[in-house]
């Protein structure tokens, strides 16, 4: 039977994979970010997975405005660095878990939660940024990825009720795949920031760091908060936000089980526009 | 009936729903177009021509070719789609963001490494934070401050 071994949450910030593909990371304006990746790469070398669901946005590069998926899993054997407009990020494929992803969208379309498949798609920084924060530069990423996609940018988006429960609901399909696999699930964007119009550049530390406190001691509560809510507090981006509970809802406590570790926990402002926040929760094995 | 909308009342925000999806289409996917290299050299060469070729609003046209992204935001355009303009002039997010609150980019980026824009004031219209309307634009007039780079690089 494969199991869940920990939830991993962090920004994806596209200025972020500028800074390492470029080799910018010990200057000054990225050194104090960097430094709090560093336990990050140390704890995932020690804790590698078997497979990594990888919960992102795509940002208009995969997905234009002719099909707008709600909740979609890339079930391909591969997927490539997509360009967005710049050039291709230099950082290895993808290499997808066909069978697994198969069985979650299996399960979890049984389970209610209407996915759409995706065989061919580009994957861009929602989902590169993450992997080179917890992995550095390899030559190959050290396990398969699923990428799990979320619409954050067409309104209405799904709410963090729904994202929650959909983690449960992923919690429950993986736990009836036969392979022992050793699975994480990530869930990435956010934190506070805001991209557009005269409120740009908005960030709010207090109610980030609020929504750390609330994802690590009460998830089920805190995914009652409104869209409204993270629009206003968090900035029209800090939407993204809604994704951190899938990954939480895939955690032992959301199926009565017994409540994660924090192995680590981290908040920088600011990289680019953006504030950046980052947990690793791991399973209790007792 | 009508719809649940309560983030009408944000200041300086819009929130790209399904009603502005509908309105900014030919916007957005004329931005998506600039994803291929050959689009871009294309709209390089003639901006009017190539956006001539969309069903988009004189309104709409008018805003790229200003690079007024507040303008194209309030007629259906998304900051993801809008920022494939900002690539095609090899613009960082952060300087799209700076042009869109009448900051220079230097003025934007001292907010961002001082914390960023405070929420205080900010939330409801109305209300006297930096981001409302009658404290806008809000730069001592860097590039930007008229709207889009464009209009002040000229």
């Amino acid at each position: 039977m494969a199991r869940i071994t920990a939830s991993v949450y962090t920004s994806h910030v596209p200025l972020i994979g500028v800074a390492i593909d470029t080799g910018k990371t010990r200057e000054p304006y990225w050194q104090p970010l960097f430094a709090g990746y560093e336990p990050s790469r140390r704890w995932f070398s020690a804790h590698k997975p078997d497979v990594v669901l990888l919960v992102y946005n795509d940002h208009a590069t995969a997905f234009s405005l002719d099909v707008i998926p709600t909740f979609a899993i890339g079930a391909a054997a591969e997927f490539l660095p997509a360009d967005e407009g710049w050039g291709a990020r230099p950082v290895p494929k993808l290499v997808g878990h066909p069978a697994l992803a198969a069985h979650v969208a299996h399960s979890v379309i049984q389970d209610d939660f209407d996915l759409t498949i995706v065989n061919k798609m580009d994957v861009d920084h929602g989902l590169t940024v993450p992997l080179s924060l917890m992995c550095g530069q390899p030559q190959a990423w050290p396990c398969p990825v699923i990428p799990f996609l979320v619409n954050v940018l067409h309104y209405p988006v799904p709410s963090g009720r729904r994202c929650f429960q959909l983690g449960q609901a992923i919690r429950r399909a993986i736990e009836r795949y036969d392979e022992p696999l050793n699975v994480h699930v990530w869930g990435t964007g956010g934190m506070s920031h805001q991209l557009q119009g005269p409120r740009a550049g908005l960030i709010n530390k207090a109610w980030d760091n609020r929504f750390l406190d609330r994802l690590i001691d009460e998830p089920a509560a805190l995914a009652q908060v409104p869209h409204v809510d993270y629009v206003r507090e968090a900035g029209s981006e800090g939407i993204e936000l809604v994704m951190w509970l899938i990954a939480r809802g895939a955690m032992a406590d959301a199926a009565g089980g017994p409540k994660p570790h924090v192995a680590h926990r981290f908040y920088h402002v600011p990289a680019s526009n953006t504030a950046v926040g980052h947990l690793i929760l791991e399973e209790q094995t007792s | 009936m009508a719809l649940d909308k309560p983030y009408l009342d944000i200041p300086g925000t819009t929130v790209f729903d399904a009603e502005q999806a509908r309105k900014g289409y030919a916007l957005n996917q004329f931005c998506m177009s600039l994803m291929k290299a050959g689009n871009r050299a294309r709209f390089k060469a003639d901006e009017r021509a190539y956006l001539d070729e969309w069903p988009m609003t004189e309104a709409q046209k008018q805003a790229v070719l200003a690079r007024d992204l507040n303008a194209a935001i309030a007629s259906g355009g998304n900051i993801y789609f809008l920022a494939k303009i900002g690539a095609t002039d090899g613009k960082s997010f952060l300087q799209m963001a700076a042009s869109m609150t009448g900051m220079s980019e230097a003025e934007y980026r001292a907010m961002m490494l001082a914390g960023g824009r405070s929420i205080d004031g900010n939330r409801v219209i109305g209300e006297d934070g930096d981001a409302q309307a009658d404290r806008q634009p809000q730069g001592s007039g860097g590039p930007g401050c008229e709207g889009g780079w464009k209009k002040a690089e000229r």
